[in-house]
Parts: C-alpha cells; structure tokens; sequence
C-alpha cells in the first residue's frame, strides 16, 4: 500500500492461453432448491437469487421440486425443436459464410431458454426479445421459410428489407420487433404489461436481456416501472457470461449475481440453470403463473454460456479460451434433454440420429423455398418504394416529393 | 363559449379524450394526484381513475419507454415530460424506438403516442427550464412535432395528435401558458381572456397537424414564427407599423410548405424567428425551404432571429430572448435588403 488509489477493473480468470477453471463457480446440486409457492414473500427467498434451480442432474435423472412440468411427448417436442434451432443456425451461418446475407447471429448452447420458455406462454402474451432469442419464433411453429426470407432481405421479407438480419418481428407469434438498440424493449415490455393490467385482461409480458446489456439505465428503468405497478411481467435475464468480448463481471461489478439486482426492488429473483430444458420451464411457469394472478414480476437470471461467437462478426479466440466452451459445468441443454429422454426409454441414439437427419432435411428445404425468392445480392429485392413506406401511417407531403425525386 | 387559459385548454383536450376514448391514458411526474406542476392534468385521475392517470417514477426514459409499450399493446398514452430541458434522458426511445417502431416492424407494430413538454423560456428558470429542442425532433423520421401558440390550437392541436397513429412531440410554450406574452416583460401580461384565441369550445373538435395559420395578414414580408415568438412578431409590427403576414407554423412536422410557398411568394420577403439556438436550428430548414420554393420570388435576403448559441442564462434572460427589439429591427432589414 503506497496510499495512492487504484482504479479496480475486473477481469476474467483466464484469457486465450490459459486454462479455463470454472472450479468456483458454486452450482447447487440438481434438486436442491426449493420450490416456493407462487405467492410467496419476497423477503423469504432472497436465498434463491444466489442459488441455482435445476432439475436434471449429472445422470440423467429429473430430480427435486421443481421436476415434473412436461410429459414425454412434451420433453421429445422440445428437444426437436431445440435441434431445429440449432440446425437453423447452422445453416444460416454457412448461408452468411457464402455471402448470401450480411450477417448472423447464432443462439449455440442456450437454445433451451428460449425453447421451453415459450411453451410455459399462452397465445396473445408477448415477449420484447433480444437478437438471440430466435428460439421463441421456432418453438412457437413460425414459418423457417419467413425467418429465413428476413435474413435473406429478399423480396418476400416480411420486414422489407429494413432491418438487420435476425431483427425479426412477430406480432401474431407473441414476439415484438427487435430493436437493435440494446435493452430498450426491456422498460417497453414493463409497459405493455402495465397495459394489460389498465385494461383489465390476463395477458402478460415476457422481458429479454443480455448479462451485459443489465448495465444500461433501460434495465433499471424498467426494475423500478415493474416494482412500483407490480407489472405482469416476467424479466429474464440471459447471462451467457459473455457480452461480445466483454466477461459478465464488467456488467456485474461487485454485485453477487445479476439475480440479486432484483432484491433491491423488492422482486422475487431466481437463478436457473438455463441448460436444463426442465428446469427452464419448471420457473418459467412459475414466474408466469406469478404475473397471472397478478402477483406482480419475476426476475429471473438464466445461467447459461454463449458457445459460439457474438456474431458473425466476431472471433472469440482473441479474448477467451476456445476450450472454455467445453469446460462450461452445465454441459448442452440439447445433450442433456437426449440423455434424460434416453434414460427414460422414451428416446434412442438412433432414432436422434435419425432426427438430426429429418431437422437437416426440413432446414433445407426451407431454405432452398427462401432462396427462391432470392438472397441479399441476388434475386428480387424488396422494392425501393418500400423505403419510404411505414414512416407515418400516412405518407406527408415532404415524403411524397423526396419519393418523387428519387423517381419510384 | 368558455374562456380557457393554455393550461385550461390542454387539460381540457385531455379530458375530452379520455372521456372518448378508454384507451387514452396518461402519466408522468407529479401528474396524477397533483395535476402536473404547471396543472395541466389537474383533476383528470380524480375523473378518470388512478388507472387511467396516474404518478411515474422520476425517470424520463422509463416513462416513455413504458408508454411505447402500451401503445403498442393498443393503449393512446399521453405522457407529460415535467419539461423539455429534461426531456433527455428519454431521447433513445423517442428517436431510436417511438419513431421507427412501424417503419421497422413494417406495420407490425405502431405506436401512437404523445409526449407533452413545457417549453421555452421568460420565467427565469435557467438554462435547466427554458430550452426549445425542438429541431431535435424535427431532424428525426417518424416524428411529427407540434407547437401550439394559443389555448384554441393547443386544444385542438393535442386531439389532433392524441387521435394520430404515430408518435407525436407536442411542445408547450410555457410563457403562453397563462396568457399571450409578447416579449415585453415589463408590463403584465394580458390573460388570455381578454384575446379571441382564449376562446375554446366545448368539446371535441381538432386542428390538423401539418396545417399552419396566418395570424396576420400584410404584404411587406412574412415572419415564419411558432410558440411564444408568434405573439413578439405582432407586437412588433404592430409597434413598428409594419404590414407584416404572420405565419404560425403550429406544426413543424409536417410543415405547410404550401402556405408558407403562397405567403412568401405574396410578400417577396421572408424572416424567420425562433427563440431556440440559431445553429442549426429549425429556422436553418424553414430557410432552406423558402429557397427552394420561392427564390425567385425573394426581392431580399431571407432573416433569422432566433437565440443565441449559447446555453440559456438566468440573470441575462432577457438579452438573451429575441424580444421585439431583435425583431422589429430584423423586419427593418428585411426591408430594406
Ligand atoms: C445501446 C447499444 N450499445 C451497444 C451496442 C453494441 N452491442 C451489440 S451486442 C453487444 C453485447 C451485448 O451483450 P449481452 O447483453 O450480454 O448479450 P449477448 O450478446 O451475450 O446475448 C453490444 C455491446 C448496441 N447494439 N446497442
Ligand atoms: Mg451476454
């Protein structure tokens, strides 16, 4: 101590190079974590933002509290859709590698969060979702072909080609228009949800945000909107201990995990192994079930790890190990679901095999649809006119006179 | 007919459409159970419920983004920003969010909306409660501003942009509030019963947005003027003799290009007041325009007033408000150039 201040920047434990240790990452045993009433105090399960809920555990096996939620049939849908995500992310990566579109983003190992999420929704609640949350769309049977068409911005995007690639919006499938500006549909979310509540119907939201997008002042706007008017809403945090190149403990600081951000708010807050389709859903239904009966929001911090790069644009390698991935201590969600279907004798290697086979063929498929109606640089486009269109509802005379100059 | 103040009139337009229309609802600080801290909202959740209007938290951004929200799950929220100095903090939703929701959802999803704000300055209250951003959001798609200048407008004004589809930035003069102040500060300002325009009828009835009015009609120039600097520009031509059109814009977007096209191209000459920041201001588009329309019709120079660049000062208020002497003198350049 020479007595002068030192700026404390937080950093990862390992860097490339080095060997990545998640030693001390305390994960609570699956089955260990109660589960509480719904309309449970907050102040008694302040506990459960620093624990972690899970349901399947190192063998296989469904255990505890909160297991039980999902039949077989449901289990073995949700791991075809889980694998339909992957097998679409894939795809549209390689489609970006050859040029076909500008850009991607892949949700590689957190398909589970959005997958069995959205299977504890009913029809008309909405999510406000992040750009990796394209496994809400899938798990609710949107058209791959109509996903795959807004990557493309060909002519039959549904979008018309103004929007980023992966900046889907889906009224009817309960999925409101990706911003791309991070963290701000999580206080509009808040919003709709108090809606709902002024109008008086059961309706819900379902708020999305990346670990490092908790740091922006929209995050805490909408903590402090949904703890005033008790919002039904569920606020989800995705923390895949990522944010581009950034680790989570930038977004973090000292604060024990981004779950405990709620209890300053008074907002009952879980931790949740977001790898575990089981226990995924498990709390999913909980939190909804809380917003409902309009018991007011629930934070919850899915504990997961952003297997692949960002995006597109973005080479892990230069700022963590590439071993880190395999070294992550809650393992595949996809691998674990399969195992557990296995274990129960309602699943086979070979019939997942087989599976994986039928996904490919049905992503292609789609994808050959999608690309005739044409890719970026290639085929028909959305049309110019477009451009000017859905500024206002109707066009204003300023409008109408640059649309004419620009003679379309 | 009643005689409102601006205050009046702007809650009145409220009222108007929140007993119309269910899905009106309305919040921001101090503006339930109070009634705003200039009254514009007095009385509305007592009439209308703590469901319908009700207190936010001191956060902009969340107010708004909140209120985006609930436009688009259906709901018409008007949102009161205590003023436009601190209208700020919620610029990202405005600009990033309100304004592009339907363009880039391609319909999907809209956002009729209303933020309201006090603008302006003349009450002493520093560079933290005068400013007038407003060429902040005329520069952004997918907004439409409006600026009323008297109770009558402001009423229909605010029903008008509470029954649009789209966002709408509605930006209170806070020195018209009571009465039309015309920059002479000196002597007290006649309340706004005793001007034709304090006049409101009952009930529902709109101004559409995009439409501006000649307060005045002349045919030695035109003043393009808005808000409070409508009420200097009369003063001024009054006390100079001058036989001024002036036009007030009411809407800056969209603007009445064609009004402004015929009135500029009667007179031959053109000045431009407001009382924001010169640089850049929304007078630099409205100059731009007069080129572009009347160039060949201009027989001088086209004129801004508008404030200084610089933030707004307390104890100096009034050098730094393009009173009527700023004006009237600028009106003799006219002229004479
Ligand atoms: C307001 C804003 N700032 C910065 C960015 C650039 N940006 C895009 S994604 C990203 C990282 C976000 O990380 P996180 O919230 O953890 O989500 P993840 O990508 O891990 O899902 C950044 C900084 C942006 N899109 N918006
Ligand atoms: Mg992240």
């Amino acid at each position: 101590m020479d007595g002068r201040l030192k700026l404390h920047v937080p950093e990862p434990e390992v860097r490339p190079g080095g060997t990545p240790d998640f030693s001390g990452v305390k994960i609570a045993k699956a089955g260990s974590v109660r589960r509480p009433p719904v309309d449970v105090d907050p102040a008694e399960i302040r506990d459960m933002a620093y624990s972690i809920v899970r349901v399947l555990n190192r063998a296989g096996e469904a255990v505890g509290e909160w297991a039980g939620t999902l039949t077989d049939e449901e289990l073995l849908a949700g791991l075809k859709t889980m694998m339909r995500v992957r097998a679409f992310d894939r795809r549209m990566l390689m489609a970006q590698r050859q040029g076909k579109t500008s850009f991607y983003m892949q949700c590689l190992g957190e398909e589970a969060i959005a997958c069995a999420f959205r299977k504890a929704l009913e029809p008309g609640d909405m999510n406000f979702p992040t750009y990796r949350q394209q496994g809400l769309l899938i798990a609710d049977d949107y058209p791959l072909v109509d996903m795959m068409c807004q990557i493309y911005s060909n002519r039959r995007d549904p979008l018309k080609g103004r929007q980023l690639p992966v900046m889907y919006s889906a009224r009817k499938h309960g999925f409101f228009s990706i911003s791309g500006n991070l963290a701000t549909q999580f206080v509009q979310g808040v919003g709709w949800a108090m809606a709902s509540a002024i109008k008086g119907g059961d309706r819900i939201a379902a708020v999305w945000i990346g670990d490092g997008s908790t740091a922006e002042s929209d995050f805490h706007s909408g903590m402090v909107f949904a703890s005033t008017y008790k919002a039904p809403v569920v606020l989800n945090i995705v923390n895949n201990q990522w944010a581009i190149s950034t680790f989570q403990g930038i977004a973090k600081g000292g604060s024990g995990t981004f779950a405990a951000r709620g209890l300053g708010f008074g907002i009952p807050s879980l931790r949740v192994d977001g790898n575990d389709y089981l226990a995924v859903h498990a709390a999913a239904k909980w939190a909804v079930e809380r917003a409902r009966r309009n018991l007011g929001p629930t934070l919850i911090e899915w504990v997961t790890y952003r297997a692949a790069a960002h995006s597109t644009s973005d080479d892990p390698s230069a700022y963590r190990p590439k071993e880190e991935s395999d070294a992550w201590p809650l393992g595949d969600p996809i691998k674990r679901l399969k195992n557990h279907l296995v274990l129960r004798g309602a699943w086979s290697e070979e019939r997942h095999v087989q599976a994986e086979a039928e996904v490919d063929a049905e992503i292609l498929a789609a994808q050959k649809e999608a690309e005739s109606h044409g890719t970026l640089h290639t085929g028909p486009k959305p049309s110019v006119r477009d451009i000017f269109e859905d500024v206002y509802e109707v066009m204003p005379p300023h409008l109408r006179r640059q649309r004419q100059k620009a003679g379309v | 007919m009643p005689r409102m103040t601006m205050i009046e009139a702007i809650r009145d337009a409220h009222a108007v459409k929140m007993a119309e229309d269910e899905d009106v609802v309305v919040f921001g600080e101090d503006v339930g159970y109070f009634g705003g801290v200039f009254r514009c909202t007095a009385g509305l959740q007592e009439t209308f419920g703590k469901n319908r209007c009700f207190d936010a938290p001191i956060n902009e951004s969340g107010i708004v983004g909140t209120a985006i929200g609930m436009a688009a799950f259906g709901l018409r929220p008007v949102v009161e920003m205590q003023f436009a100095d601190y209208v700020y903090p919620a610029y990202d939703q405005i600009v990033s969010e309100a304004a592009r929701l339907r363009y880039r959802s391609a319909g999907d999803f809209t956002c009729p909306l209303v933020v309201r704000m006090p603008t302006g300055g003349g009450i002493f209250g520093g560079q933290t409660h005068s400013q007038s951003p407003e060429a902040l959001f005329t520069h952004v798609s997918g907004l439409k501003t409006v600026v009323p200048s008297n109770p009558y407008d402001a009423k229909g004004l605010l029903i008008s942009a509470i029954e649009d589809n789209d966002p709408v930035i509605f930006l209170e003069p806070k020195r018209l509030y009571n009465g039309p102040f015309d920059g002479d500060h000196d002597k007290p300002v006649t309340p706004w019963s005793k001007h034709p325009l304090g006049e409101v009828p009952e009930g529902r009835y709109a101004i559409p947005l995009g439409k501006a009015a000649i307060r005045r009609e002349g045919s030695a120039l035109t003043v393009l003027a808005y808000g409070t600097m409508v009420h200097v520009a009369e003063a001024a031509a009054d006390a100079l003799g001058i036989d001024a059109e002036i036009v007030d814009l009411r809407t800056l977007v969209p603007l009445d290009v064609e009004l402004i096209e015929a009135s500029v191209k009667k007179t031959g000459r053109c000045l431009v007041v407001h009382e924001a920041t010169l640089t850049s201001g929304f007078g630099a588009e409205l100059v731009a325009v007069v080129a572009d329309a009347c160039f060949y019709h201009l027989e001088a120079p086209i004129v801004r007033v508008a404030g200084w660049d610089t933030p707004y000062p307390h104890a100096q208020e009034w050098d730094y408000f393009p009173g009527q002497a700023r004006v009237g003198g600028a009106m003799k350049r006219v002229l004479e150039g």
